[in-house]
């Protein structure tokens, strides 16, 4: 057997879920959809006494429109908001990069608030998030509900703004209003495999002009990291081929990307500034204007 | 270490077995239930020689604890055959040489069987897609590809094939 023993709960409400969270302490981790923390307990790069199983909590599973948001419980699986008429017509962006992680068997166990909460540096969801400027809610028992926006959430490799006696328990986003377009454009080895570099781009185009920019990359850096000066150079101009070049270029030039056995620094520097000419240039088309 | 009970239906059949809380499903499958065409190649989500269909979804069985798995209806590639007899997708794949050393074949088939359940006529593009996360080091994938047209329906491409030359090709059965 691979993973070092531990005791396993399956509490059937909210409430037993935050208790048993708060009374295990540390040693113990929530399990969701395992697709991140079942290789973990297998190398036994994590080896916690306990594990709190979220399958049964009936209040982490929908997915709902709520004062013009929409809103995803922790535990809907990538698959499900993959295939949901709601998520595409109100967050597009998510719906573009839904289907970049993993494969689908990995999607149909995978959840939305565990690929957050594990905050991988090269995942798809974090960066998403990001550029949609979504909010996470946190619940403790004692302290009851917070909520955290995404650029405050990601703390750094594999590491969040949650307490060990939280739950994120789900994601608010704000639905998607015309004459906005996105896309999610990245570069892997092989289809399904982590991105080496991502781009999240989210812009508003009025009268042919970007009125408003959202420009965030993955896989750089140990969490999501935001253009701001690309963004604003995308604004300050009529959007033109040389303003494109020039917010890819920025991108690129900001970045101090790691090396390692997939790419060397420099390459994905570059590959940050074609992804970023990609993903603007798709999300402007889809807004409703060609450059 | 306390044990815990796990009852799901396997392959239309009720099973059952007290696990610890650590056992991964494709070990409980196999070293529980005696199931052993569910294969465990990279045990880490990579391969996909270990998927099977828990409640009609496909999922790693190296990747889930036996323990989440109580309750739910798991399809392994023992439940494929009908009445003893190979079924269509089976058929299909076999005819056209979809395997070789047959390690990868159980989790390709599986995989195939959630895609043709959700979309019954593939194009090429959705089926490579689809099968991106499974490994094969023996085919090239191209005959795994060409079973999967079959067994949807759809002419197999015959390029690396020349038919011209050949008068009739008997299967080898
Ligand atoms: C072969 C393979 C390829 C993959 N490729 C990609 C990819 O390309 N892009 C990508 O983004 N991901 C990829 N993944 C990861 C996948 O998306 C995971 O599903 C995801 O990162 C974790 O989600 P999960 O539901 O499986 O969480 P788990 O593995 O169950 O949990 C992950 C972590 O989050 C914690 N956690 C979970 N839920 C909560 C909660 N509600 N509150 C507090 N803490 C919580 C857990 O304690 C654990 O520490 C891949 C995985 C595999 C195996
Ligand atoms: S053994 Fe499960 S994916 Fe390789
Ligand atoms: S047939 Fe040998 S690995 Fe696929």
């Amino acid at each position: 057997m691979k993973p070092a023993p531990f005791e396993y709960r399956a509490p059937e409400s909210l409430d037993e879920a935050l208790a048993l969270v708060e009374e295990l302490g540390e040693d113990a981790r929530p399990l969701a959809g395992g697709q991140s923390l079942i290789p973990l307990l297998s190398f036994r790069l994590a080896r916690p006494t306990c594990l709190v199983d979220l399958a049964g909590v009936p209040e982490l599973q929908s997915i709902r429109i709520d004062d013009g948001r929409l809103v995803i419980g922790a535990m809907v699986r990538e698959r499900e908001a993959e295939r949901d008429a709601k998520v595409e017509a109100s967050a597009p962006l998510l719906a573009c990069a839904l289907p970049l992680i993993g494969h689908p068997a990995i999607r149909s166990r995978g959840t939305i608030g565990g690929s957050l909460a594990h905050s991988d540096p090269a995942a798809e969801l974090p960066a998403a998030a990001v550029a949609l400027e979504a909010e996470l809610i946190a619940r403790s028992r004692t302290r009851g509900e917070r909520t955290i926006p995404a650029a405050d959430f990601f703390t750094g490799f594999l590491s969040t703004a949650l307490e060990p006696d939280e739950l994120l328990t789900e994601i608010r986003i704000m639905r998607q209003s015309p004459g906005t377009g996105c896309a999610f454009e990245e570069v892997a080895r092989r289809h399904g495999d982590f991105a080496m570099v991502g781009a999240a781009a989210m812009v508003r185009v009025e009268d042919d002009r970007i009125t408003e920019a959202r420009l965030v990359l993955t896989g750089v850096s140990d969490v999501p990291v935001r253009a701001l000066d690309a963004e604003a150079t995308l604004t300050a101009a009529p959007f033109t081929d040389e303003v494109l070049a020039e917010a890819a270029e920025q991108t690129a030039g900001s970045l101090s990307p790691a090396s390692d056995i997939h790419g060397s620094s420099a390459y994905r520097r570059h590959v940050a500034g074609v992804l970023v000419r990609r993903a603007v240039r798709a999300a402007t088309q889809r807004a409703g204007v060609a450059a | 270490m306390s044990m815990l009970e796990v009852a799901l239906t396997v392959n239309g059949e009720a099973r059952s077995g007290a696990v610890e809380p650590r056992k991964i499903l494709a070990d409980f499958i196999r070293e529980d239930l005696g199931l052993t065409g569910t294969h465990l190649g990279c045990e880490q989500g990579v391969c996909g020689a270990c998927t099977v269909l828990v409640n009609g979804q496909p999922a790693r069985a190296c990747l889930m604890l036996a323990v989440q798995a109580r309750g739910a209806e798991v399809v392994t590639i023992e439940g494929l055959a009908e009445g003893g007899e190979l079924n269509s997708l089976q058929r299909a794949m076999w005819e056209s040489h979809g395997f070789q050393c047959g390690f990868c074949t159980p989790g390709f088939l599986m995989q195939i069987t959630a895609l043709l359940a959700d979309n019954p006529q593939p194009s090429e593009p959705e089926i490579r897609a689809a099968l991106s996360g499974n490994l094969c080091r023996c085919t090239g994938y191209e005959s795994i590809v060409n079973g999967v047209l079959a067994a949807a329906g759809h002419p197999v491409p015959s390029a690396h094939e020349p038919q011209t030359q050949e008068p009739e090709r008997s299967s080898v059965a």
